[in-house]
């Protein structure tokens, strides 16, 4: 028999074949090696592809002919601006400020999301009930109006608050806070519209693990509740949050583009890629398209969104176990 | 069947009770107001602007004499556009808003229902693929980079339609495209795995045994089944489509409510945007509990409560 006669190891290999991990998984799928290249090389140029290009490229250029330079003119890979400012750096720069609040956003609603759903689908019954009432009225309510409204409104306040207390502060990255007003009012408040999918996802997921033996087993030894959400439950809930921090972040890249091309966004100072689109979309009418300005960051903002989202669902197929069959 | 909207429309009526409180205190309360500019004006005139639009008695009386305003129907003036009340302009930028919104509206419900299908019918062909691939590309791209690259292609390099503005049919092809392809893409794919699923069940197997064309088996039989999941969709995507719209009237240029509602938020013009948040809040409501009447006229197992 040949299954007897093959040694040891490469009968570990067959088994392993068998059930192969989720990582082996993922990277079978030609739609996900093709994200995490693009969102690996995306992230790199954004970290350190200001640094390559030659000095002073970025800024407002006195010269009336670097103005609107189109692509490859006079060492400018992508053209210029209005401005005479290198489009490539300012795309770079861009990837900067919406990954960052994209990221950071996401992990606010993960924060949210998760909690909110752990708590409901653990406590269950009439509180439950009534937590996904809320959830359901959030939902209904057009939540990037309001968005707009409040960060708007929230904005000289705030500005203030910061300038009252990092400005004098010990820490050189403090000091810069007040400056970063508007990212930071757009990290919290996107991430907080955000979570409402992330908790109804948690919380169906905590209703189905809170009735296994190894809950009943924790509460039976005698753990505290907090002790049972964060060491028995959170962990068995890792996967599938990882699903949904992946679909989050284009949703919230979306949402800070949304407001950053109203004009809304952002503080003027920097750039994202909303408001490079609106730089771009009013450059084009019938009488002079600076196509540039429009096509390249459209092109890296959807190639981008598009890594994401295919990386999410690629993750989801894996990790989801509701979405098994 | 009647209690049941009777109370739907109360509970309207409370949440645009809350909508307008949130809106009037957090436009009141924080700093800023309806009348600072770059340069300041007198304080007689501020004085006697204040007492026009009636913001200068207590803060309560002034909460108080709004509601009641509003109860009667009454938005107010604006506080930018003097002497234009809220009412006016909301009854001249609605109907702009509505034609875009019920057109994409439209055209995301059939288009995405009808792809969808089709690409579950002809499961793991070139259609299907493709068809997802172009789905997953539209929920990605957002509206501000289709609606210029369209306008950059259909109205620049090669002109069929008006670069923006509004007057025609014509006008309204571009913008509608723009503000739907999303939503075509996410409907299609509900529609698709739900189509799925469906065309698994025991009862298509019947159907088909019994000898029924292809055709009146997924058309007759499991569209009305695979449909309910793409029907609870369509309140959120009414909140979708008002929000999308904001962007696209900004993008084509058409004098939307959207446009003001933006203009008002930067001018802190309070009334205006308690006008607007009003509207948007009404019109989701009546749409959400449309939604949930057809549910239950699709699907007998659903009882309303």
């Amino acid at each position: 028999m040949t299954a007897t006669a093959s040694s040891p190891k490469e009968n570990v290999s067959a088994a392993a074949r068998a059930t192969p991990s989720a990582t082996a998984v993922l990277l079978r799928r030609p739609a996900v090696v093709f994200s995490l290249v693009v969102l690996g090389l995306v992230g790199l140029l954004a970290l350190f592809g200001p640094s390559l290009l030659p000095t002073g490229v970025g800024e407002p250029s006195r010269d009336n002919a670097e103005q609107f330079l189109p692509p490859l003119a006079h060492g400018h890979l992508l053209g210029t601006d209005l401005n005479g400012r290198d489009l490539l750096y300012r795309v770079f720069i861009g990837a900067r400020i919406s990954l960052l609040v994209g990221l950071s956003g996401a992990l606010v609603a993960l924060f949210v999301g998760t909690s909110y759903g752990l708590i409901s689908g653990y406590l269950g019954g009439r509180a439950d009930a009534v937590m996904m009432r809320l959830v359901d009225v959030l939902y209904a309510i057009p939540r990037l109006i309001f968005i707009l409204i409040l960060v708007t409104v929230v904005e000289g306040p705030f500005r203030q608050w910061l300038g009252a207390h990092f400005v004098g502060s010990r820490w050189s990255f403090l000091r810069e806070l007040p400056a970063y007003t508007k990212t930071l009012i757009l990290i919290l408040t996107l991430g907080l519209i955000e979570w409402l999918t992330m908790a109804r996802i948690v919380r169906g997921q905590v209703l189905v693990l809170k009735n296994l033996q190894f809950i009943t087993a924790a509460r039976s030894l005698g753990q505290t509740h907090f002790k049972i959400l964060t060491r028995h439950l959170l962990p068995n809930l890792s996967g599938l949050i990882a699903v949904y921090l992946t679909l989050t972040i284009p949703a919230v890249v979306l949402d800070e583009s949304f407001l950053s091309f109203l004009g809304l966004g952002v503080d003027p100072s920097q750039a994202s890629w909303g408001t490079l689109l609106a730089d771009g979309a009013s450059a084009i009418n019938p009488i002079r398209s600076h196509w540039w300005l429009l096509v390249f960051p459209a092109a890296v903002m959807s190639l981008t969104l598009l890594a994401l989202n295919f990386l999410g669902d690629g993750l989801r197929d894996v990790l989801d176990p509701r979405s098994r069959k | 069947m009647p209690a049941f909207i009777l109370r739907r429309l109360l509970a309207l009526g409370l949440v645009l009770f809350c909508v307008v409180t949130i809106t009037f205190f957090m436009m009141r309360l924080l700093p800023g107001g309806p009348f600072d500019r770059d340069r300041k004006i007198p304080p007689a005139i501020e004085k006697q602007l204040l007492k026009k639009h009636r913001l200068d008695a207590p803060l309560f009386v002034q909460y108080r004499d709004y509601l009641w305003d509003l109860l009667h129907g009454d938005l107010r003036e604006s506080t930018k556009y003097l002497s234009r009340s809220v009412n006016e302009i909301i009854g001249q930028t609605l109907p702009v808003s509505g034609l875009l919104g019920g057109t994409a509206f439209l055209l995301a419900a059939t288009a995405g229902v009808w792809l969808g299908t089709f690409a579950a019918v002809r499961r793991d062909t070139a259609f299907d693929a493709g068809a997802m691939f172009a789905a997953l590309l539209a929920i990605s791209v957002p509206a501000f980079v289709t609606g210029p690259l369209l306008i950059l292609v259909f109205a620049v390099l090669w002109p069929v339609f008006p670069v923006g503005g509004w007057g025609n049919w014509r006008s309204l092809i571009l913008p509608s495209l723009v503000l739907a392809a999303p939503y075509v893409a996410y409907i299609a794919r509900l529609m698709r795995s739900s189509m799925l699923e469906v065309l698994a069940q025991d009862f298509i197997r019947t159907a088909r045994a019994r000898g029924l064309s292809e055709t009146r088996v997924v058309y007759s039989h499991a569209l009305k089944v695979a449909i309910l999941p793409v029907v609870s969709f369509l309140g959120p995507l009414a909140a979708n489509l008002l929000t999308g719209s904001i962007v696209v009237e900004a993008i084509f240029n058409i004098p939307g409510m959207g446009g003001f509602f933006v203009n008002s938020i930067l001018n802190r013009d309070a009334f205006l945007i308690g006008g607007v948040v009003i509207v948007y809040c009404a019109l989701l409501g009546v749409m959400n509990l449309l939604v949930d009447l057809a549910y239950t006229l699709l699907d007998p197992r659903v009882k309303l409560y």
